[in-house]
């Protein structure tokens, strides 16, 4: 094994943001004249857009309105390397994938790439409905560049991966969203290049086919072959890939063969801040008032200690708040609300929730409160937790929407024992719930 | 196990020549060609009742009505040949042409979705069209000919029909009426990637570019000065050739189709350096 399979030196690629995309000739006509006439200072109306990227941005391009999806990247992959690339939407992991599967060029930079390349940038690229599934294995396995009588060869085998030999000779129009799916990702899965790209596949099919693909792609790799797998489902990279990259923002941000490690930095957000926001604490005399004044707010274990993100699922957790009253009243509700990372509202919680004789009481004085966040209910990913609170029915103090004591809660890991559920559900929450036979 | 070719090396580089063709990966990509000709077909006529029958029905018709406005109420002279017969041949080489470029001049833009997931060398979409209206030329080609046999046996008209020799070198203008398209063809959807104006122009542009060639009158109309303007439409030539080709009548110049011919080798290349120029990185055009 001498040479890398793949090198990538100094990639970049420039974006042009905005309308650019439908000029008309009416504009470049424009501007060539006003340019023509010398008239370059007088700028034509569209030369004033709205800027969609401030210049402090840390990919803003050389130019207003252009952006660096990609910004000097560097790294190398060995023959049989299955490498998992990470990073938040817009960090450049398609743009790098779209480059060296030769879709569009590099602004500047070069790439080396050794072997033939295939990529899977969306399963069923091609298929067209009225065809059937045979004439469509055989297009789609074309435009993923087999050659006839290689896909003559596979042709048995791809049919029964996907599971849909009964219907072989249907027009796919008429297949079930699953069988269209298998049907496709059989058909990729069947490719024999030296580097496979694939971007975000495993986001279909049911659980039972996606262990099937993990699997097959396990396989892949053991035959020798070079995988680049961008993808959101960490538990997906975490179980195939032996390497990750992270992506932020344009750049490398991280190169390692610890790729749990690398994970968890990129689920904990990758920034310092949000680690520490697991606590908040009070700097003086933000929310200052007589029933209830905020001191502290905090996600822990049941010892009090704090929990370090992400967390696992597979315990309680509780949101524990420290406050002084200097007023005792009966109408002090007390709690938190909880919000997913793209802020929908899960649920609201308060100390009086239950029946009046379960209720904390609350007395004059330092008073350190706590409530139970359920094991197993919330779903992998990223949560916020607000403080909650007012006089029953007369005043908040807590007010949601309004800028309040915040804790954030990241949740990573198998959110159940079931050797069925591995990954992340669909849903807000994932909680998990008793079945039971009946007769 | 799959071993690394030592010398196999892909270098993706921006700004390659503008004289970079990737023929290699045509080749590699010949079988793709095949398989999208078979799905042009096959998809067209699915669910449709007539199915290939409709290759036949359209220039049929337009034969027809052709023959009804120009002939008979127009009265554009046919140089005495039957109407039918006369409009039928010029549609044959036209109808391939104008089918064969108004789908690639939207090759690009039509197949977006699919260029912008997976890499196969551009050129092929474009090469299927032409490739796959050829289908529906020799089905033209053969209704042409049983009219032609029709009129030349059956009517006293026949007598007026003499081929020639010049039948022969027909596929040579069908090639060339297939580089015309393509060349054109390669040039406009290159230019919609940036300009969707050529879309709403290409609307029009070939239904003017049918009266400026000569199909429904014959070039012996035209006033002698004039005629130096038609060697620079190649479908003119073409279409002339076929007419003389079939019916021994009509006109024809030899040093017209040399220009017309240098013309179309000069579009069909200009054509593939410009879309293969456009085509790298069209993808964050649209």
């Amino acid at each position: 094994m001498s040479k890398p399979i793949i090198e990538v030196n100094h990639l970049s690629k420039l974006y042009k943001l905005g309308t650019v995309g439908a000029t008309t000739l009416r504009e470049s006509f424009d501007r060539w004249w006003h340019k023509a006439r010398g008239e370059e200072h007088k700028l034509h109306p569209i030369d004033h857009k709205p800027l969609m990227i401030e210049p402090d941005d840390l990919q803003a391009g050389p130019e207003p309105n252009t952006l660096w999806a990609l910004k000097d990247v560097s790294f190398s992959v060995n023959q049989g390397e299955i490498v998992g690339i990470i990073g938040r939407n817009g960090a450049g992991k398609s743009t790098l994938l779209k480059i060296l599967s030769k879709i569009t060029e590099p602004t500047s930079g070069k790439a080396i790439i050794r072997g033939r390349v295939s990529s899977l940038l969306e399963v069923g690229t091609g298929f067209h409905p009225e065809l059937t599934g045979r004439e469509n294995i055989y297009l789609n396995g074309a435009i993923l560049g087999m050659r006839k009588s290689e896909i003559a060869r596979k042709f048995d085998e791809i049919v029964s991966f996907a599971e849909v030999a009964k219907f072989i000779d249907t027009p796919v129009k008429h297949y079930s969203s699953g069988m269209y799916v298998r049907l496709a990702f059989a058909v990729a899965a069947h490719l024999e290049p030296e580097i496979l790209l694939i971007d975000e596949v495993l986001a279909v099919g049911d659980a039972l086919f996606q262990k099937k693909c993990i699997g097959k792609m396990g396989e892949v790799a053991k035959q020798g072959r070079t995988v680049l797998f961008v993808s959101h489902n960490m538990n997906a990279v975490e179980a195939i890939c032996k390497k990750a990259l992270l992506f932020n923002n344009g750049s490398i941000a991280g190169v390692s063969s610890d790729v749990s490690m690398l994970i968890n930095r990129y689920v904990s957000g990758d920034k310092e801040d949000r680690l520490n926001s697991a606590e908040w604490t009070n700097s003086g005399q933000e929310f200052s008032n007589p029933w209830f004044k905020p001191l502290r707010l905090k996600i822990c274990d049941h010892e009090g200690n704090r929990v370090n993100m992400p967390v696992n699922n597979n315990a309680d957790m509780w949101v524990r708040m420290e406050g002084d009253i200097e007023i005792p009243d009966p109408a002090l509700t007390i709690g938190y609300a909880i919000y997913t990372e793209t802020g929908n509202l899960l649920y609201w919680s308060y100390q009086t929730d239950q029946q009046e004789s379960f209720w904390p009481k609350l007395e004059k004085g330092r008073c350190i409160l706590q409530g139970r966040v359920p094991k197993r209910l919330l779903n992998e990913g990223a949560y916020r937790i607000e403080l909650l609170g007012g006089l029953h029915y007369r005043q908040w103090l807590f007010e949601p929407g309004t800028k309040v004591p915040t804790v954030y809660l990241t949740i990573r890991g198998t959110p159940s024992d079931s050797p069925y559920w591995t990954m992340k559900r669909p849903g807000e929450i994932a909680p998990v719930i008793e079945w039971a036979i009946v007769q | 196990m799959s071993q690394i070719d030592p010398d196999y090396e892909v270098i993706i580089q921006p700004n390659r020549s503008w004289f970079y063709v990737d023929w290699k990966g045509l080749l590699h990509y010949s079988d793709l060609l095949f398989l999208l000709v078979r799905r042009d077909f096959v998809a067209r006529y699915k669910q449709t009742i007539l199915g290939p029958l409709w290759f036949i029905i359209q220039p049929i018709f337009t034969t027809v009505v052709f023959t009804i406005v120009f002939a008979k109420v127009a009265k554009i002279s046919t140089d005495e040949l039957p109407p039918m017969l006369f409009y039928l041949c010029a549609l044959v080489p036209w109808g391939y042409f104008s089918g064969s470029l108004e789908a690639t001049s939207k090759s690009l833009l039509a197949n977006a979705g699919l260029f912008n997931k997976v890499y196969f060398p551009r050129l092929i979409i474009p090469l299927s069209i032409v490739v796959s209206n050829l289908i529906a030329l020799a089905i033209q080609l053969a209704t042409f000919l049983g009219f032609y046999f029709y009129y030349k046996f059956l009517t006293p008209a026949g007598s007026t029909i003499n081929p020639n020799l010049l039948i022969f070198v027909l596929p040579l203008f069908l090639l060339q009426t297939a580089a015309v398209a393509l060349g054109f063809g390669l040039w406009v959807s290159a230019l919609t990637v940036k300009y969707r104006d050529f879309q709403n122009l290409m609307a029009f542009i070939i239904p003017l570019w049918m009266y400026a060639t000569p199909i429904i009158y014959p070039t012996s109309t035209v006033p002698e000065k004039w005629r130096v303007f038609l060697a620079l439409n190649p479908m003119a030539g073409i279409v002339d050739s076929f007419r003389y080709a079939f019916f021994g009548s009509g006109y024809i110049n030899v040093s017209h189709i040399l220009i017309s011919v240098a013309g179309t080798v000069l579009v069909l290349v200009s054509g593939m350096l410009i879309f293969n120029k456009v085509e790298r990185t069209f993808v964050d055009w649209i």
